[in-house]
């Protein structure tokens, strides 16, 4: 590890730009709103219902936003198991975005909790633990989120070790030491746990059976998930990747970025297809002729046009094809996790649920707070590459 | 900076029963069969007039509010469209064209709940003994999963309070203090005031309480006593879904009465197949496993690297 | 001629006109049964009067218009005359007394020290306690010192009426006399109350025989009405209830929902929080009662209501029931707000655009001009 410590450093810069307050404004309203609901309960800010108890706040903050937070899983996957050493400078900010997806979906999670004060029982008491594959998320995910923090801590005790005290700087030194010898079975966690809980997170709306579409109704939910979120993973490394270094004037990781995403278009191209031959084999293909067939269509073929966007190797060296081709990836992984946990659940025709304003609003304000801190965190500790001075405006 | 094998192993053995942890406790559940004295109700919708007393009782019994329903704040009624936070029995009318039918509505109290199978802490949970689904608020962090797992969306939630609770019917088990007894009608009932509050003032007895073998008895004489009467000439409940506690009958189409078309699986039968496959078969096999290849991967992948750092630097 | 129609003459003592044992014995059955007590009462009650062991029954007046005596004289089984002839010895009431004063006082003391602990004190009318009750007083003694010195020595103590029951019209705002029920008069001691305004005479009448033939009085409430016949408020029992049910309302007087007989809900019936039995037993023997006759229920019966509400306000219904409709097997749930729609469409849609554009700016090398933060994070 010695030898990328020179690599890390703050970006520097004035914080409050007119991006970072906007981003703040709209992270407050969401609080402002998210406080309102635990005084007047959940009906009061949303359209949850008894027909569609759970919402975008599950979809979108918590199943998409843990996805999300895949980028430090694909990154890692990819430099430790693979040994692919020169993507190592995409870790820490991969790292950071992961630790920061999953904290929010975690904040998400309170919000939509009922009685989230019980939440403290899940992880304690083990003698009423069942077999419902949301325990094993719910550990799983308090666990990976530890393990994240503990996997960024570095960027922490590096920053104290430049400090100005000798006593912190000792403090740091050991802390530092002490992680080195023990990263190897931290790391092993962090690639564990996601895998765990991301699968577990597919296996979760195999439950309601019947309720489910049976597009999507298939015991390879799990692997979907799982394979889904690394597609994931790689396309919001990129996106990020892209946007530090345009924003903050950073060195381009674009040739990095270009073998990543030959990697991602094979893994996608193959997702597409093992969704498609799973559906055909168990003999569903009759569904597609209907609304859920569009829905499917655009999980599948948002995937399918990136990975030939990114099979030819002029277009994917190029950071506006990577960047859209990411886009496009990102969505598609997006698209397959809504229709899991909203566009396939059927609890009956005369059940409908679009999200109210109020609920729109927190989950804006959820994602602004995780860009916003993204922003922060990266101006002062060393996370993004490069010595250059800063250059930024973000 | 070398770790010696032992304490790599031990490390490895730590980590990867924390990380299992995570997916406790030990062995894989078995595909769940009524308790021999499992209670239930009947409710046989050909009897039913539709009276509704049976819901005003179970308002009383159960100390829950009305609801103004769809007339709005006059407060004059009792007036709810569905299951709710307030309604544990509901009657609906199925009626199209010349036909119709009345439908009890409440908790089927499943012989394989999903709502118990999603619930985390067996906040819902199965009573070993009678069968009955109860809620223990205490485990509860308001998910609302056993509301995206219950088949027939019984499952109810007081979306408008700030200190909500999940709301169903539990045959009225918070009233039962004496045994149930076989009675001379040949039902095992418990004493009048303590059994389920709908059952005890049906005029007409289109909802009777006993022991489930003992109704699915009485179904199927009245079913063999009266052909062409009943849909399909069996009771609802007998296997759909794995079976239910409460058993209907009904000369409409069960289908017609919202009773939805389920096979003989338990509603979480598939998922649990899944992960109970992959965490319980052989307890958490899976887990200690993909942790002890992926850390000894990384381990020697960091030494090699550790390695070839010492040597560049020699070099230099 | 039916034994109701027997003329009732004043003067008469002793035991009546005379009649045969069979006669006598169906006229208690007939009692009995009319006032819901089993057929052996009936034959107890005329053995008891046979031996001449009729109980005594002492009936006080305070402040009352006397219209629960009156409502008690328009009964039928038994009338009047069977009652305080053949049934209870009826040894003091200052309405039907054709004595007064020294005489009347005389046959109050005496028969209170003869059945001592044993006869039915009847209060009728409330009693003032301001000023030590000087605005009511019968003898020169007040109303609270007579109701004391009587009741004290009684078997049984039944309040007829809602003034004896809990202070009825006397007691209305601003109270100048202070008038009470003879419960809060009585503290401590059993007092059985009929309410109503008058009292249905047959609620009067069914508790007084169970005392007589039985010796017991019936179940009563935390007021001490008894339960036979103030269990239930009108509501639960009214033959209008079809129209509440389904929504059918008389608005107006007059109007066609009145005229329909629909529901007298909206001008203000006090059914739905006023304990009786109006609707089942009616009044004056002719099945006349006041909902019944085209006006809504004022609550006479109630404390809470008569007197207290304004008659024609309506009132909260406590417990409410279902009504007169079914939902459907699947009522329609959920709703999509176009507001909602739009921020969504126009926020994803911004999101995606404006990244899928800013992509061009992601191949200008190096630029550090702000763009937008189009990272899906």
């Amino acid at each position: 590890m010695s030898h990328h410590e020179a690599v890390h450093a703050p970006v520097g810069g004035r914080l409050m730009t007119r991006p970072f307050m906007l981003l703040l404004a709209i992270a407050a309203v969401g609080a402002v709103v998210a406080g309102y609901r635990f005084i007047n309960g959940i009906g009061s800010v949303s359209n949850l219902s008894n027909g569609y108890p759970w919402g975008i706040w599950i979809a979108i903050d918590v199943v998409v936003g843990t996805a999300i937070g895949c980028g430090g899983y694909a990154v890692g996957l990819l430099v430790y198991i693979l040994n692919k050493g020169k993507y190592h400078p995409l870790v820490r900010p991969a790292v950071l975005t992961s630790l920061l997806g999953y904290g929010l979906a975690v904040i998400a999670v309170v919000i939509d909790l009922g009685r989230f004060w019980g939440l403290w029982k899940v992880p304690i008491y083990v003698w009423r633990w069942s077999h419902s594959p949301q325990l094993e998320v719910a550990l799983c995910v308090a666990a990976y989120a530890m393990v994240l923090v503990i996997e960024l801590s570095p960027a922490l005790f590096e920053k104290l070790r430049s400090g100005a005290a000798s006593g912190t700087r000792r403090f740091a030194e050991g802390a530092l030491r002490l992680l080195e010898k023990n990263f190897f079975w931290i790391l092993a966690l962090g690639l564990l746990l996601p895998t765990m809980h991301q699968s577990s997170l597919g296996t979760m709306m195999l439950l309601p059976g019947p309720k489910v579409h049976p597009l999507w109704f298939t015991p390879w939910l799990p692997l979907l998930f799982v394979v889904n979120c690394i597609i994931m993973g790689f396309a919001v490394v990129t996106l990020e990747a892209t946007f530090s270094a345009v924003a903050f004037g950073r060195p381009r990781e674009t040739r990095m970025l270009a073998a990543l995403l030959q990697v991602a278009a094979w893994v996608a191209l193959g997702w597409a297809a093992f969704r498609v031959i799973v559906v055909a084999l168990s003999g569903k293909l009759g569904y597609l002729a209907s609304g859920f067939g569009v829905a499917f269509l655009a999980e599948v073929g948002l995937l399918v046009v990136a990975g030939v966007m990114l099979l030819s190797e002029e277009r994917r060296s190029q950071p506006v094809w990577q960047v859209r081709a990411a886009i496009l990836l990102l969505l598609g992984g997006i698209v397959h996790r809504v229709n899991t946990y909203l566009v396939a659940f059927r609890p009956g025709s005369h059940f409908s649920y679009f999200p109210a304003v109020p609920e729109l609003l927190i989950t804006f304000g959820i994602i602004a707070a995780e860009v916003a801190i993204y922003i922060a965190v990266v101006k002062t500790l060393p996370i993004l590459q490069g010595p250059s001075p800063a250059k930024t405006a973000a | 900076m070398a770790l010696d094998r032992r304490s790599f192993i031990k490390t490895v053995a730590v980590g990867g029963v924390a990380a299992a942890g995570t997916a406790l406790p030990a062995a894989a559940s078995e595909r769940p069969v009524a308790p021999e004295g499992a209670m239930g109700m009947l409710y046989d919708a050909t009897l039913c007039i539709g009276c509704k007393t049976c819901v005003v009782a179970c308002k009383e019994a159960n100390d829950l509010k009305p609801d103004p329903g769809p007339w709005g704040d006059e407060r004059l009624y009792d007036a709810p469209l569905d299951l709710d936070g307030n309604t544990k029995n509901i009657i609906k009318l199925y009626r199209e064209g010349d036909t119709y039918s009345y439908m009890k509505q409440q908790c089927m109290h499943c012989v394989d709940p999903a709502c118990a199978a999603a619930c985390m802490l067996h906040s819902l949970q199965k009573d070993p003994v009678t069968g009955v689904v109860g809620y223990d608020p205490q485990y509860c962090v308001g998910c609302r999963y056993c509301q995206m797992s219950c088949p027939f969306n019984v499952t109810k939630f007081e979306f408008s309070k700030a200190i909500p609770l999940i709301v169903k019917c539990e045959l009225c088990r918070h009233r039962v203090k004496d045994a149930a007894v076989r009675g001379a009608d040949g039902f095992t009932r418990y004493p009048k005031g303590q059994g389920q509050a709908c059952c005890e003032v049906c005029p007409r007895g289109a909802v009777i309480s006993g022991r489930r073998d003992e109704l699915l008895a009485e179904a199927k004489r009245r079913i063999a006593a009266a052909p062409g009467k009943y849909f399909e000439e069996r009771v609802y409940g007998e296997n759909d879904g794995g079976g239910t506690q409460v058993l209907y009958l009904s000369r409409v189409p069960f289908e017609d009465l919202g009773l939805p078309k389920l096979g003989t699986e338990g509603v979480p039968r598939t998922a649990y197949a899944v992960q109970e496959g992959i965490y319980y078969k052989i307890p958490f096999a899976a887990p200690i496993g993909m942790f002890a290849v992926l850390a000894a991967v990384i381990y020697r992948n960091k030494r090699a690297e550790r390695v070839q750092g010492a040597e560049g630097e020699a070099k230099r | 001629m039916l034994e109701s129609q027997r003329p009732f003459n004043v003067d008469e003592t002793g035991l009546g006109p005379s009649v045969d044992r069979r006669d006598f014995v169906k006229i208690c059955a007939m009692a009995a049964a009319s006032v819901g007590l089993p057929a052996a009462a009936g034959l107890k009650m005329a053995e008891a009067a046979a031996a001449g062991l009729k109980p005594s029954v002492i009936w006080l007046h305070f402040q009352e218009c006397t219209g629960c005596t009156e409502s008690l004289l328009r009964t039928s089984h038994p009338a009047l005359a069977e009652l305080i002839l053949d049934l209870i010895s009826l040894d003091y009431h200052e309405t039907l007394f054709a004595a007064a004063g020294y005489q009347a006082e005389a046959a109050l003391k005496s028969a209170m020290e003869a059945n001592a602990g044993k006869y039915i004190c009847v209060v009728e009318g409330a009693i003032p306690t301001k000023d030590n009750g000087i605005y009511c007083k019968i003898g020169g003694r007040t109303a609270i010192d007579i109701v004391n010195d009587v009741a004290g020595k009684a078997g049984a103590i039944i309040a007829i009426g809602s003034c004896a029951s809990w202070g009825g019209i006397p007691s209305a705002d601003p109270n100048p006399t202070g008038a009470q029920g003879a419960p809060q008069v009585l503290q401590g001691k059993t007092v059985v109350t009929i309410p109503g305004c008058p009292a249905n005479p047959y609620n009067f009448l069914g508790t007084a025989l169970q005392f007589v033939a039985l010796g017991t009085l019936p179940a009563l409430d935390a007021k001490g009405r008894p339960m036979f016949a103030y269990s239930r408020v009108i509501h639960e029992d009214c033959p209008r209830r079809p129209h509440f049910d389904a929504g059918r309302f008389a608005q107006q007087f007059g109007d066609e929902g009145h005229r329909q007989g629909y529901c007298l809900y909206k001008l203000g019936c006090k059914g739905p929080a006023t304990h009786a039995n109006c609707s089942r037993l009616d009044f004056g023997e002719v099945g006349a009662w006041p909902i019944g006759v085209g006006h809504p229920c004022v609550g006479c019966t109630e404390q809470a209501v008569l007197w207290r509400m304004p008659m024609h306000d309506t009132v909260e219904v406590s417990r409410p029931t279902p009504p007169d409709t079914y939902p459907p097997i699947h009522a329609a749930q959920g709703h999509t707000s176009a507001v909602a729609a739009g921020l969504a469409g126009a926020v994803g849609g911004a999101l995606i655009g404006a990244g899928w554009m800013a992509a061009k700016k992601a191949g200008d090398g190096g630029e550090d001009k702000g763009s937008s933060p189009d990272k899906g994070a």
